[in-house]
C-alpha cells in the first residue's frame, strides 16, 4: 500500500478563507458571577475575535447586565458566535444590531495632552470642533472628553498626536438599536 | 416541601428528589459532611471508585445506558481536576451527568488553602454549566437547576462546587419545582414550515440518505422508534455515526454501515453520491465529513438538531431544523403522511442498485489466519457469541473500538458506550462499571485494548467490591495500534513510542484483583474461550492475543474525501485493474 501525501495531517485542512464582517452584539445577561469569564472564555476557547467588549448593570432590580460586543468573522463565524453565546445559561437574549436593523453605537474616550503656545490652542480649537469638552485642564494640559463613533474618535486621536497626546482611555463600544422597541 | 436540613443533608435530598439511585465518587476533605450523610441513609446508595476520572466515566456509562442523569461526588483540589477528563467527554459526547464538588470554606476561597483550585474556573470550558455555592439558601434550588441543565437541550455536564461551610450551614430546603429555569429554556418542537419543506424536498429525492448521529440515542427510546419508522416508510438507505449505533437495527438491508473515517465503503460512497441528506441529530464532525469542500458535493442537506449552534457550524444546511429529534421525526412523520409525498421508486431502484455495487466491495474484508486471531475475527465471534444475549458494548480508543464499530452490529440503541468525540483512552473500564451497576444482569463487555485498558485498569478493583462481573476483552496486538497505524502511514513506519513496552501479566493482574484471567492465542480456541468468558459470574480480563500487523481499514485519511478511502489488502486486491497509486484514491 502506497501512503499518502506527506502533507495530510490529521485534520481537514482550513477553510479558504472567507471575507470576514464586522457585527455589533447586544448580550442581555444574568449579573451573576463569572457571566463575563463564561463570555469571554467562550471567545477565546473557541478562537472568536473581540474588538470591542462593554458590559455594564443595566437593571439592577431584575440582576440583568448588558453586554456589547464587536467582533469580525465570517458570516458563518458570526452566525456561530450569537449560537454559541444563546447556549450559555445566564445568556438571556442575544442581538446581531449589524443585521437587526438600524442601530446606533457610541464610545467614549479621554483623551490627554500636553502642550504650550500654538499647539494648545490648535490642541482646543481642534476639539471644539470635535465636540469634545473640556474637563480637566492644568496650565500645560488638557483632558478631553469626547463622544462618538470609535472612527471619529480614531481621527480626533489622530489630530492630537503632534500636539503632545499623552494617554487615551476609551470605554469600547456601546450600541442600541433605533426606534421604539427594546431588545 | 421545606424543610430544615443541614448542606450534606440538601445534597443527599436532592439525589433521591431527582431520581438518582447510584452515584459514583471519592472522599475527601472537603466532601467528609456529604459523605456523612450518604452514611446515615438508604435511599442513594454509592459507588466507590478508585480514581475521580473512572467515576465521571462509569456515571457516563450509567447515564447513557439508563438514559437518566449521571451522579457524581468528589473532593476539592485533585478531585475536582481528576474529573476533568470524564467532564470534557461527556460535554463533547452530550451526555448528561451532574457532579457535585467539595470546596474549599468559603472564607478561605482565594487563598491557596490545602487542596483548594479554582474549580469553577478549571472546569467553565468543559461543562455545560457549572455554579459554585455560596449561599445555603441557594443550594437547594442549584441542585435541581443543576439537573434540569444536565438533562434538557443537548444534555451534557454540571458541576456544582460546594465548600465545606456550605455543607455544615442550615437551610430550608425545597423540593423540585417543574419550573425549570428561568433563561434556559431550549426549543424542542420543530419549525412546521421547515419540515414541511424538508418533506417536500425528501420528495423530490433521486439519491436520498439518512445520516444519524448520537442524538436520536439522546433523545430516547421514541426518537428511534420514529427514525425506523420513518425510513421504512420512506425506503430511503441509512447511515450512522459512531455515537448513533443502534438506533437503526444493522440487521436491517437499509443500513448501509456507520460512515466516517472508519466507516464502510458504501456508506461513503453514498454519502458522497447522495442528492438529499436527512441529518438527525449528528453534528458534521471531521472524523466523518473529511474534507469538507468535498464532502457530500451534490447533496442539498436537511439537518435536525436540538442546539441551534450545531446548524451551520461546518457544513451550511439548506433546511436546518431546530428541535429534539423525536419531535421532530414525529412531526416528519405526519407530514410525509398528510402530504402526497411519496419516494421516487424508480430513482430509488437505482440508487439502492448503486449502494449495492459498493456493497458488493466487501470493504470489511480481511485475510483470516488459522495461526494466528485477526482482530476482526476476534470482535465477529464476540459477537457471534453474545447476539442472543442481554449485551452492552463499552470500548476503550483506538483501533478496537473502530473494529468493534465495524464488526459488532447494534439492533437497539443504548447498547453501545464509546467515547467518540473527546476519544478518551481509558473510558472502557469505569463505563462498564457504570453500566453494569445499572443492569447487574446483563452481560457488559468493555472491548478494549492492551494501552488504553491500563490508563483505568484500578477500576478493576471497584469492579471487585460491587461483584460487578464485567468483562474486559482485550484486543492485545502489543502497540497503540491506531498510533502505530498513523505512523506507518503517514511517518515513514517510524513507530515512535507505541510499542506496548513491558505489559503486565493480564491473566495474573485478573487473579490480583480477585477476578479471572483468560488468554487466548489460536484462533481455534477462541470460541470455547469466549464461552468460558461469559460463563464466569466474576469480573474477567480476556486478554486476546492478535496480529500486531492488522490495521484498520476502510480509512478516509484526513483530509480527503470520502470517493479518496483506502480499502484494505483484501477487498483492495477484488479490483485488480487498480494500482497501487490508484488505489489510494478509489
Amino acid at each position: 500500500m502506497s501512503t499518502p501525501d506527506a502533507t495530510t495531517t490529521h485534520y481537514p485542512a482550513a477553510p479558504a478563507s472567507e471575507r470576514s464582517e464586522r457585527h455589533t452584539l447586544s448580550v442581555l445577561v444574568d449579573n451573576e458571577p463569572g457571566v463575563l469569564a463564561r463570555v469571554i472564555g467562550l471567545f477565546s476557547g473557541r478562537g472568536y475575535n473581540i474588538e470591542s467588549l462593554t458590559v455594564s448593570e443595566t437593571e439592577h432590580q431584575k440582576h440583568l447586565s448588558r453586554m456589547t460586543i464587536v467582533t469580525t468573522g465570517t458570516p458563518m463565524v458570526i452566525e456561530q458566535i450569537r449560537h454559541q453565546l444563546e447556549r450559555l445559561v445566564p445568556v438571556h437574549r442575544v442581538l446581531d444590531l449589524t443585521v437587526g436593523g438600524p442601530a446606533i453605537d457610541r464610545e467614549l474616550a479621554m483623551v490627554k495632552v500636553r502642550g504650550k503656545g500654538d499647539n494648545r490652542v490648535e490642541a482646543l480649537r481642534l476639539a471644539d470642533a470635535f465636540r469634545a469638552r473640556v474637563i480637566d485642564a492644568s496650565i500645560e494640559s488638557f483632558v478631553f472628553e469626547i463622544t462618538g463613533r470609535s472612527d471619529k474618535i480614531d481621527q480626533f486621536v489622530d489630530l492630537m498626536l503632534p500636539l503632545g497626546l499623552v494617554e487615551v482611555s476609551r470605554t469600547g463600544v456601546v450600541a442600541i438599536s433605533r426606534g421604539p422597541l427594546g431588545m | 416541601m421545606n424543610r430544615e436540613m443541614t448542606g450534606a443533608e440538601m445534597v443527599v435530598q436532592a439525589f433521591a428528589d431527582n431520581g438518582v439511585a447510584h452515584v459514583f465518587g471519592y472522599p475527601g476533605g472537603a466532601v467528609l459532611p456529604i459523605y456523612d450523610a450518604l452514611f446515615q441513609q438508604k435511599n442513594v446508595k454509592h459507588v466507590l471508585v478508585r480514581h475521580e476520572q473512572g467515576a465521571v466515566h462509569a456515571a457516563e456509562g450509567y447515564a447513557r445506558s439508563t438514559g437518566k442523569v449521571g451522579a457524581v461526588v468528589v473532593t476539592s483540589g485533585p478531585g475536582a481536576t481528576n474529573a476533568v477528563t470524564g467532564l470534557a467527554d461527556a460535554l463533547m459526547d452530550s451526555i448528561p451527568v451532574v457532579c457535585l464538588t467539595g470546596q474549599v470554606p468559603t472564607h478561605l476561597i482565594g487563598n491557596d488553602a490545602f487542596q483548594e483550585c479554582d474549580t469553577v474556573g478549571i472546569t467553565r470550558p468543559c461543562t455545560k454549566h457549572n455554579y459554585l455555592v455560596k449561599n445555603i439558601a441557594d443550594l437547594s434550588r442549584i441542585l435541581h437547576e443543576a439537573f434540569y441543565v444536565a438533562a434538557s437541550g443537548r444534555p451534557g455536564p454540571v458541576v456544582v462546587d460546594i465548600p465545606k461551610d456550605i455543607q455544615f450551614a442550615t437551610g430550608t430546603y425545597t423540593s423540585p419545582s417543574n419550573a425549570g429555569h428561568k433563561t434556559y429554556k431550549p426549543r424542542v418542537q420543530g419549525d412546521p414550515d421547515k419540515i414541511k419543506a424538508a418533506v417536500e424536498l425528501m420528495a423530490t429525492a433521486k439519491r436520498p440518505l439518512f445520516y444519524t448521529g448520537g442524538g436520536v440515542i439522546n433523545s430516547g427510546p421514541q426518537a428511534s422508534r420514529l427514525l425506523r419508522e420513518l425510513v421504512r416508510l420512506t425506503k430511503f438507505p441509512i447511515t450512522s455515526t459512531l455515537m448513533g449505533l443502534g438506533a437503526y437495527p444493522a440487521s436491517d438491508p437499509q443500513w448501509l454501515g456507520m460512515l466516517g473515517m472508519h466507516g464502510t465503503y458504501e456508506a461513503n460512497w453514498a454519502m458522497h453520491e447522495c442528492d438529499v441528506m436527512i441529518n438527525v441529530g449528528a453534528r458534521f464532525d471531521d472524523r466523518i465529513t473529511g474534507r469538507l469542500d468535498a464532502f457530500a458535493p451534490k447533496s442539498k442537506k436537511i439537518h435536525i438538531d436540538i442546539d441551534p449552534s450545531s446548524i451551520n457550524k461546518n457544513v451550511k444546511a439548506d433546511i436546518g431544523i431546530i428541535g429534539d429529534c423525536a419531535n421532530v421525526l414525529g412531526d416528519m412523520l405526519d407530514a410525509w403522511r398528510a402530504s402526497d409525498a411519496k419516494t421516487d421508486t424508480k430513482a430509488l431502484t437505482g440508487w439502492m442498485k448503486q449502494i449495492d455495487g459498493w456493497r458488493a466491495r466487501n470493504c470489511l474484508a480481511y485475510r483470516n489466519s488459522k495461526d494466528v486471531i485477526k482482530p476482526q475475527y476476534a470482535i465477529e465471534r464476540l459477537y457471534a457469541l453474545t447476539r442472543d444475549r442481554d449485551v452492552y458494548i463499552t470500548t476503550e480508543v483506538g483501533q478496537h473500538q473502530m473494529w468493534a464499530a465495524q464488526f459488532f452490529k447494534f439492533e437497539e440503541p443504548k447498547r453501545w458506550m464509546t467515547s467518540g468525540g473527546l476519544g478518551t483512552m481509558g473510558y472502557g473500564i469505569p463505563a462498564a462499571v457504570g453500566v453494569q451497576m445499572a443492569h447487574p444482569k446483563s452481560l457488559v463487555i468493555d472491548i478494549a485494548g492492551e494501552a488504553s485498558v491500563q490508563m483505568t485498569m484500578q477500576e478493576m478493583s471497584t469492579a471487585a467490591q460491587y461483584r460487578l462481573p464485567i468483562k474486559i476483552f482485550i484486543l492485545n496486538n502489543q502497540y497503540m495500534g491506531m498510533v502505530r497505524q498513523w505512523q506507518e502511514l503517514l511517518h515513514g513506519g517510524r513507530y515512535s513510542e507505541s510499542y506496548s513496552e513491558a505489559l503486565p501479566d493480564f491473566v495474573k493482574l485478573a487473579e490480583a484483583y480477585h477476578g479471572v484471567g483468560i488468554r487466548c492465542d489460536k484462533p481455534v480456541d477462541l470460541d470455547s474461550a469466549i464461552q468460558e468468558m461469559i460463563n464466569i459470574d466474576k469480573p474477567v480480563i480476556f486478554d486476546c492475543l492478535v496480529d500486531p500487523a492488522e490495521n484498520c481499514f476502510p480509512m478516509i485519511p484526513s483530509g480527503k474525501a470520502h470517493n479518496e478511502m483506502l480499502l484494505g489488502d483484501v477487498a483492495g486486491d477484488l479490483e485488480k485493474a487498480i494500482d497501487e497509486k490508484g488505489k489510494v484514491l478509489v
